[in-house]
């Protein structure tokens, strides 16, 4: 009995020990400080005044309160029409992705499935060694994609990566037996994928689904070399432009230029806060997917 | 990927890919014989290198430090936060770079004044733009990178936790001899990846950052590629360069793979 006792009792920290430990907590602090500081910054900025802005007086809270960055900002038609088109991107991109993804990794992740491992190492084989740009581009060129929609949802449609994820979920998650149980009550392998092996794969689908979405929103890349007509571009397109390039697009004259240089200066806040509000505003309702996502990926490459 | 045999053809738009001339090896010896050629392997190398030596063992730390406070509030507060930054697009990112070093109203810059020193025009210092770009990318990175590190050591065994306890380990002698033994095949897989990926050098950041003040240590592989390539039309040089990039990747793989094999035996595959 005495000895129960004694192993439940916790051994005592040593004074050495909780210095370390809080010298942890200390630098943990710190992090979350560094981390989090630019991004209040950043918002704070964007619904405080043009002046207080441009003067520098934003430190840490919105300065005179105003909500004229945004205001010009939807006055803007690029910005309205980056904002549709990257919403269209996005929903289809992932819907075209998320889709191609499992009926690759689903046959492949069958051990009855013909020629698998030559597949997988050939898919694989993709991740590590690609043709590069000017290949690429060529293909798409051929396809006759160049200045389409299609230029920014079927090249980058499938990460390899997330081919692999959802491989090694189906392959410890949904066991062969279950398909063998189907096939004999007289189910086709369409109909069990269907019925049995998407409702049981939520998790995996939701990983596929956030991951994609983040990156068609996020993605500028292909649009900048693909894409021609401006009405076609993606938020993150426009949002270069007028940032990075500074094309404020506004012909200034001279009576009201320092007003339009704070106006402009302001504009900058107020896009980054209304490009990226949208995945941050989401991510803590889903980080757990996230993590879930990277955990089920790590457990076999 | 079979067009890249464009790299070793005078690419002409009439003739199309297969019908244009072969050259044999003529646009890697001109890629060779250019005189950029040194300042571009050594821009991309330097960047990269920089990156793995200070961004590679951060997530590790946190991910050790993360692990060490009690699961509750304040330790889903901090990988909340920190794994934040990972979805801010790189456009964004980069905005937020210039944004804050601004030669004039950028914050650094403010701030700088305000403690009475000079202002420095920070994206168009050429010795500056590394240092930007790694711990920019450290900044947005690390949170995401540790949450692989902490899956790991989810997974060391409870048994030796409470061996080290008897034995009166403090909590840094914890970490020193079960917590990084336990996560060292998980370190060498991503430092091999990191390796492997030495010469394929984000290009949509470096490109973003990029102005001509600092184009003598900006400009990489990766970019060069694209301004010659897309840029200039020149498709059969571009080609090459890229083709050349990326053998160089593989072998640098292969070959830590093949070390990381025979010294740890742990590889990807």
């Amino acid at each position: 009995m005495a000895a129960i006792a004694t192993s439940k009792r916790r051994i005592k920290e040593s004074a050495g020990d909780r210095i370390f430990l809080g010298f942890i907590y200390v630098i943990l602090t710190l992090l979350v400080i560094i981390v989090l500081y630019p991004l209040i910054y950043i918002i704070s900025s964007s619904i405080s005044s043009p002046a207080a802005v441009t003067s520098g007086r934003v430190w840490l809270w919105p300065v005179d309160l105003s909500f004229r960055g945004f205001e010009e900002l939807f006055r803007r038609g690029e910005v309205i029409t980056g904002y549709l088109n990257s919403i269209f991107y996005t929903t289809a991109g992932t819907l075209i992705s998320v889709t191609l993804t499992i009926m690759i990794a689903y046959p492949l992740s069958r051990r009855s499935f013909f020629g698998r491992n030559a597949l997988m190492m050939f898919i694989t084989f993709t991740m590590i060694f690609s043709g590069g740009l000017i290949p690429t581009y060529m293909v798409v060129k051929g396809l006759n994609l160049i200045d389409t929609r299609w230029a920014l949802l079927i090249p980058n449609a499938i990460w390899v990566w997330q081919v692999i994820i959802a491989r090694s979920f189906f392959q410890t998650s949904i066991p062969e037996e279950l398909l063998e149980a189907s096939e004999i009550d007289g189910c086709s392998d369409l109909r069990f994928i269907w019925s049995v092996v998407l409702p049981l794969s939520k998790p995996i689908i939701a990983v596929l689904v956030l991951m994609y979405a983040v990156g068609q929103w996020n993605a500028y890349f292909d649009a900048l070399i693909y894409l021609k007509s401006a009405d076609l571009f993606p938020l993150q397109l426009i949002l270069r432009s007028i940032i990075i390039q500074n094309n404020s697009g506004s012909n200034m004259d001279a009576i009201a230029m320092v007003e339009k240089q704070q106006l402009a200066e302001l504009l900058k806040y107020s896009l980054i806060v209304v490009a990226t509000l949208p995945v941050l505003i989401i991510y803590p309702f889903v980080q757990r997917y996230f993590v879930q996502g990277m955990l089920v990926g790590s457990v076999k490459g | 990927m079979l067009n890249a045999v464009l790299a070793f053809k005078d690419y002409n738009v009439i003739k199309g890919i297969w019908g244009s001339p072969w050259v044999g090896f003529k646009h890697f010896q001109l890629f060779f014989e250019n005189p950029q050629f040194w300042t571009l392997v050594k821009n991309t190398i330097f960047l990269s290198g920089y990156l793995i030596l200070a961004g590679f063992p951060i997530p590790i730390i946190l991910a050790l430090m993360i692990n060490e406070i009690r699961a509750g509030r304040f330790k889903k507060f901090v990988q909340l936060v920190s794994f934040a930054p990972y979805f801010i697009s790189t456009v964004v990112m980069v905005s937020i770079i210039m944004l804050f070093l601004a030669p004039r109203l950028g914050f650094a810059n403010v701030a700088l004044n305000y403690f009475g020193f000079e202002s420095i025009n920070f994206l168009g210092e050429p010795g500056m733009f590394r240092s930007i770009y790694v711990w920019s990318d450290i900044w947005q990175t690390a949170g995401y990178n540790a949450v692989i590190y902490l899956a790991a050591l989810a997974g060391v065994d409870p048994t030796l936790y409470e061996a080290a306890k008897v034995d009166g380990a403090s909590r840094f002698q914890k970490i020193r001899h079960v917590d990084l033994p336990g996560i060292v095949p998980t370190i060498v897989i991503i430092l091999i990846l990191n390796v492997g990926n030495v010469m394929a050098l984000g290009f949509e950041k470096v490109y973003l950052l990029q102005n001509p003040l600092n184009l003598v240590n900006s400009e990489i592989i990766a970019t060069y590629v694209y301004r010659i390539g897309l840029l200039n039309a020149n498709y059969s040089f571009a080609t090459a360069v890229g083709l050349f990039n990326s053998i160089i990747n593989l072998v640098l793989l292969l070959t830590v793979n093949g070390l990381a094999k025979r010294l740890t035996k742990s590889s990807i595959w």
